[in-house]
């Protein structure tokens, strides 16, 4: 198989234990070079583990993990050479100015100081931060801050590019922002491989993804494949006040093709949401308010587990 | 093969870091001195110098000692705990072994700095003006290694802070106090002598006195080198056992 058809991670049973904690219980996992691939999941399920794992940083407990051909246990440092990583949690150097996180950084990876300045700079302008390069970073908002990890996470020039929970944290302005930048990283042919909560981003982001619940994995799929599979087209949530959604469940029967309750309002799942409203309308029922939306991965996780995304 | 130097770039104030020994060679040796030079038996306890020619070089050994425990402990617990330093460090190419050997790389920087104030104003006083002082740099630098090594592995092992204000009173101030830099150590007890001899420190101040005060022989040289060594490798060795240990989980 020519180098650039070989998937660049391949995982088979691939478990990952603490002491008796087993926080991923055998998944299967492949990615392709220059798709953009998300785990969604809820916090808990095992994302951030298999992420530490395919970042060549957490040893694998069980199963086999390749990583463009390599094994992580074996060649972490050619694997951790081609990666860029957004971790979590932002850890920039607060002593430092922006440029000089960016260098430093570049510096890790043997990368001449000339390039790592020309190439830190370049950066700095992808992320739209560059009038702030010689400027603290303890002044930078969070969203800034993310911008800058991501940036620090291209020095390298990496082949696929890591992101944990990229947009936890920030406010929609900041997300947008975030989605674009790394919209047109995806446009430049990088790999993509991010987890997150958000249904919202995988959509946005993710040609394909897994969907990870209690460390394993519960679909796998394109956003639309997954809606098409497990959700109909639209959805029509009614709300008939607090604590007393449950009781009009019989009532709604029939409407759609399937019916969730939830605490606060009833979901219908109809491939028309208007028709499904006339038709609750029709049977004499009065919601305090109702709303039509299109099916998202929400309505997927939830069909798949029955508890909701965001605990 | 790549270098496996570090370099990090750390915009920090270095130059006050030579400050303080400075003041202790100021204040110790010239103050405390003129009261010790004055008395007839200082002269045989001291070899035959004066007490700035004596302590001078023991405060090589010691700054260095200072500057580890300064840096080896709160500064690693936070790299792994409050800034993700080392973390960031390991999602690179380096592995722990090279962010430990840059670690102590780093260290050896700031040592150097801390003891090379101390080793100028050693040269600039004509009781300590001569060529020893160059070797005794290095002496001392070695010996702070040895404490680099086992308070970074200790730093690296610990979860919470707690544990350092006790190892700073414990076992830093005493070497500091009793570890032969300001007087010498057969003024102490004799059950407490051997203890002496055991320290990295003593080692050091041995060193840098011998070095300075040229009365260093071949195998004293290779006493206090062996010992120092001897204690340096397994801090070595268990650094980077806690260091792989901490970022692979």
């Amino acid at each position: 198989m020519p180098k650039s058809d070989q998937p660049v991670i391949v995982a088979r049973s691939l478990v990952k234990r603490f002491g008796d904690f087993e926080a991923v219980k055998g998944i299967d996992v492949e990615v392709r070079r220059g798709e953009s691939f998300g785990f969604l999941g809820p916090n808990g399920a095992g994302k951030s583990s298999t992420m530490r794992m395919i970042a060549g940083v957490s040893p694998v407990t069980e199963g086999t993990l390749r990583i463009f051909g390599l094994d992580p246990a074996v060649d972490g440092s050619a694997i951790r050479d081609r990666l860029g990583v957004v971790p979590q949690a932002d850890n920039l150097d607060g002593e430092l100015t922006l440029l000089d996180n960016l260098v430093v950084y570049g510096r890790y990876f043997d990368i001449p100081r000339a390039e790592c300045r020309a190439r830190a700079r370049e950066l700095l302008e992808f992320v739209q931060l560059a009038d702030r390069a010689n400027g603290k970073v303890d002044a930078l908002s969070g969203g800034m801050k993310r911008r800058l990890t991501i940036a620090r996470g291209l020095m390298n020039r990496p082949e696929m590019f890591l992101l944990d929970e990229p947009t936890t944290g920030l406010d929609p302005q900041a997300r947008h922002i975030l989605w674009d930048r790394l919209y047109r990283l995806k446009q430049q042919g990088v790999t993509l491989v991010l987890t997150t909560h958000y249904m919202d981003e995988a959509e946005q982001l993710c040609d394909r993804l897994v969907v990870m619940d209690g460390g394993r994995i519960v679909a796998e799929g394109s956003p639309r494949d997954l809606i098409a599979r497990y959700s109909t087209r639209e959805v029509l949530e009614v709300r008939f006040g607090a604590g007393r959604n449950a009781e009009h469940e019989p009532r709604l029967r029939g409407i759609g093709d399937r019916l969730e309750v939830l605490a606060d309002r009833v979901l219908v799942y109809a491939d028309d949401g208007e028709s499904a409203l006339r038709e609750v309308h029709s049977r004499g029922l009065n919601p305090e308010s109702s709303l039509v939306r299109r099916s998202s991965l929400e309505d997927v996780f939830l069909r798949l587990t029955g508890r909701s995304l965001e605990e | 093969m790549q270098s496996l130097l570090l370099k990090r770039i750390w915009k920090t104030n270095l130059t006050l870091s030579f400050l303080q020994p400075l003041f202790f060679f100021l204040g110790m040796g010239l103050g405390v001195g003129s009261l010790v030079n004055d008395r007839p038996t200082s002269a045989e306890a001291l070899g035959n110098v004066s007490y700035v020619a004596f302590l001078g070089p023991g405060l090589l050994a010691t700054t260095a000692m200072l500057t580890a425990a300064g840096e080896s402990l709160w500064p690693v617990l936070g790299g792994f705990k409050w800034d993700g330093t080392y973390e960031a460090m390991a999602a690179t190419r380096l592995t722990a072994a090279q962010v430990v050997r840059g670690q102590f790389l780093w260290l050896a920087v700031r040592m150097g700095i801390a003891v090379g104030g101390v080793a100028v104003v050693l040269a600039v006083h004509p009781d300590t003006r001569t060529w020893g002082v160059l070797p005794a740099v290095p002496a001392a630098l070695l010996c702070g290694l040895v404490f680099t090594a086992w308070l970074t592995a200790w730093a690296a092992s610990r979860e919470y802070d707690s544990s350092f204000s006790m190892v700073q009173r414990m076992v830093v101030t005493p070497l500091f106090l009793f570890g032969g830099a300001f007087y010498p150590v057969d003024s102490l007890p004799d059950w407490l002598r051997p203890v002496a001899w055991v320290t990295p420190l003593w080692h050091g101040v041995e060193l840098c006195r011998g070095f300075v005060l040229h009365t260093l022989g071949a195998a004293d040289l290779l006493l206090h080198v062996s010992v120092l060594v001897v204690w340096l490798v397994p801090g070595w060795i268990v650094c980077n056992r806690f260091f792989a240990r901490r970022l692979y989980r």
